[in-house]
């Protein structure tokens, strides 16, 4: 069979979401000769349409279906209906990412090992031995074309960078660089140099940076084995009296509900859609939802622990300029108790445009204190943190049936207190980001809040037992042998590290598992 | 201002003018500029043209930047100005002028200091009033693309190739 598929071609891989999990994953099981139809909550969007103004570019590409929030963290008070911020697109969120592409640390696969008992913490090692993962890492790599990786030059670095740069050399930092970037410091697999252009969030028009949308998404059509059907909401995963998922049930274009059979159901729909289609999908057989044996299904979201610092200096940087996130602080990514938490974190440039800024430096703030800051935004240079942060099971994903979306869906709860942990490391990370910016005369500092989350995990996590997780190291449910997870979701602890090469590179490996499988009709 | 401020001259307005707030020439259906180099003038169909000028001072008030002119408060808060949100506007408003007199002030807009007006307003902040008008203006006010360069933010630069060799790296004083 070439695609398109007949609604009851029931010998279909059926993959919910296009992102960096679910892209990836239909490409390359395209690539193998199996049939796959990849349901895609949002529309196409290629290099042409992306628009390069902050507000504008979100209306087009954010997903901005109706959610809820709970608990201590601020997102739940200043952005309490945008919990995330992802995308709603062919693509998913690799339109948006800011294209930093890091290996795990070999600990960080062992939190539960390497850390310990940490009260209050649901830690737990991933089943998967780091040394199994380098050549998928390496395909990863290769995919995504990664600077600074199997020969590929780094990108050079911007007025943010340079800025960043001398201040952490300053604090003797050793591991500067301008990143592991998924984008083409020189021309590579068809697409085009980075252009310095700035609006790496707002989809890359150059096509620099990849993105599932124009790599893998097209080459896996180009197969003819693979059908991505736009616009299309999953509602239900549907199975048969023997325990085993059978098809989706969606919403088209047009709102009707149509049902796809299949072979094999992987959900890629990132941490908060994954976990709400499995509980959505409650039947007499699995009435707490598929896969949901442990209870585990949406609990232990991870967000990583972040925050940025922005200061203002009495020259100016023009931070806007170039790739956004083209710098990287390592030194403090180690493991090393002695610092007051467990974990690491990275330090990465970042920059917002003005738009952003206003509604991002200090949420519902006004007066002169905040005004001032923005008066001399020609003059800021800006940092990310992103740090482990720890699973804990009562940050969770829940339904939220007093809620629906426009198909009458319940919508998702996402509950999230900060652990003492991630607290520790916050305040340490904001000390040293102010003390890099103070290195190169800082006139005013801004330890800026946790933004709505753009790296979502662990909702659907990865466990060796069955009763502490949903799935297994193949991303294949505990419950159910032909359903998997495909996506972030599946991560068993969050590491310090940027999420999306891990996605990727697990999608790779997760294809080569299903592929074979397949072929031996285990599934 | 061209699409959204309507094209009477500002001394055409200012002829009809009858009230002076403390920044604005009020006048009926319509709020200007008050000093000669302010040349604007804003109608307005369903605001009270006295509660659009407390609404400009209001804005400037809530994020005051002193290189900003009232033009751009003024298009700021122009949505307002519909049949829907104008009656929850008026109302907003008639309180926070309670408010001021409750200073000893005969209205907002008659109170000449900003720390006395901020005062006022920290009082009714938690209010949905406030919160609609301060929200409304983060993107209002900083997502107006005129007021960028008075930031020195520059926008797109796709349709000028980027900066790659236009000074993406050009710092020179570190």
């Amino acid at each position: 069979m070439t695609a398109p598929f007949d609604l009851t071609d029931d010998g279909v891989v059926v993959i919910i979401g296009t992102g960096a999990g679910g892209g990836v994953l239909a490409n390359e099981l395209a690539q193998k000769g199996v049939s796959v139809v990849a349901l895609e909550a949002g529309g196409r969007y290629l290099p042409d349409d992306y628009i390069n103004d902050e507000w504008a570019s979100f209306g087009q590409l954010a997903w901005t279906d109706p959610r809820t929030t709970s608990g201590d963290w601020r997102v739940a008070k200043d952005f309490s209906g945008l919990p995330a911020w992802i995308v709603k697109a062919v693509g998913g969120t690799t339109t948006h990412w800011a294209g930093a592409s890091l290996r795990f640390q070999d600990h960080e696969w062992k939190a539960k090992t390497t850390y310990g008992e940490v009260a209050g913490a649901n830690l737990l090692d991933w089943p998967i031995d780091p040394r199994e993962m380098d050549d998928y890492y390496t395909k990863a790599e290769d995919k995504l074309g990664v600077t600074r990786t199997n020969g590929r030059a780094g990108l050079p670095g911007n007025n943010n960078f340079k800025v960043f740069e001398k201040g952490a050399r300053a604090l003797g930092y050793e591991e500067v660089h301008t990143g592991r970037m998924a984008i083409n410091s020189a021309e590579n697999d068809g697409r085009m140099a980075c252009q310095q252009t700035g609006f790496c969030f707002q989809g890359c028009k150059w096509g620099a940076k990849w993105s599932s949308a124009y790599t893998d998404i097209p080459r896996g059509e180009a197969t003819g084995n693979l059908e991505v059907r736009e616009n299309c909401h999953a509602a239900r995963i549907l199975h048969d009296d023997d325990g085993k998922v059978t098809g989706v049930e969606y919403f088209d274009a047009d709102g009707n509900l149509q049902l796809q059979k299949a072979r094999v159901v992987c959900v890629a729909g990132n941490s908060f859609e994954s976990p709400r289609l499995l509980l959505n999908s409650a039947s007499s057989m699995f009435p707490d939802g598929l896969a949901n044996s442990s209870g585990q299904v949406g609990r232990n979201y991870m967000r990583h622990t972040t925050g940025s610092v922005y200061a203002v200096f009495d020259q100016p940087v023009r931070m806007w300029r170039g790739t956004t996130m083209a710098g990287i602080i390592q030194d403090e990514a180690r493991h090393d108790p002695s610092r007051g938490f467990v974990g690491g974190y990275e330090l990465e440039t970042l920059s917002l445009g003005l738009p952003f800024m206003a509604a991002f430096l200090d949420p519902g703030a006004w007066g002169r204190e905040f005004t001032t800051a923005l008066d001399h935004y020609e003059n800021m240079a800006g940092m990310w943190i992103v740090g482990e942060d720890m699973p804990q099971e009562t940050n969770r994903v829940t339904l939220n049936s007093d809620v629906k979306d426009a198909n009458g869906l319940p919508v998702v709860n996402v509950h999230f207190d900060d652990h003492a942990n991630d607290i520790a490391m916050r305040d340490h990370a904001y000390k040293q980001g102010v003390a890099i910016y103070d290195a190169v005369g800082a006139t005013r500092v801004f330890p800026t809040p946790p933004y709505p989350s753009t790296h979502n995990l662990g909702t659907n996590r990865m466990s060796a037992n069955a009763q502490d997780g949903v799935v297994n190291a193949h991303g294949q449910s505990h419950d159910i042998a032909n359903l998997f997870v495909s996506d972030g979701s599946q991560f068993t602890t969050g590491a310090s590290e940027n999420p999306t090469l891990t996605i990727v590179a697990l999608a790779i490996r997760q294809a080569d598992f299903i592929a074979a499988e397949m072929g031996r009709q285990n599934i | 201002m061209s699409n959204t401020m309507k094209t009477l001259t500002r001394r055409q307005l200012l002829s009809q003018s009858a009230a002076l707030g403390a920044s604005f020439a009020i006048g009926a259906g319509f709020v200007a500029g008050r000093a000669e180099a302010e040349n604007w003038a804003m109608e307005v169909d369903h605001l009270a043209p006295g509660t659009m000028a407390v609404l400009i001072q209001m804005a400037r008030d809530i994020y005051p930047h002193d290189q900003v002119a009232d033009r751009f408060y003024a298009l700021a808060v122009k949505g307002y100005d519909t049949a829907e949100a104008a009656p929850a506007i008026e109302a907003g408003v008639a309180m926070l002028n309670e408010a001021a007199k409750a200073t000893g002030h005969s209205g907002y807009l008659d109170i000449g200091w900003e720390r006395d007006r901020v005062a006022v307003l920290r009082g009714i902040e938690d209010s949905a009033f406030f919160q609609q008008v301060r929200g409304g203006l983060v993107t209002g006010l900083y997502n107006q693309k005129a007021v960028w360069p008075i930031f020195g933010y520059e926008g797109e630069s796709y349709s000028e190739g980027g900066y790659l060799y236009r000074g993406f790296d050009d710092i020179n004083w570190l």
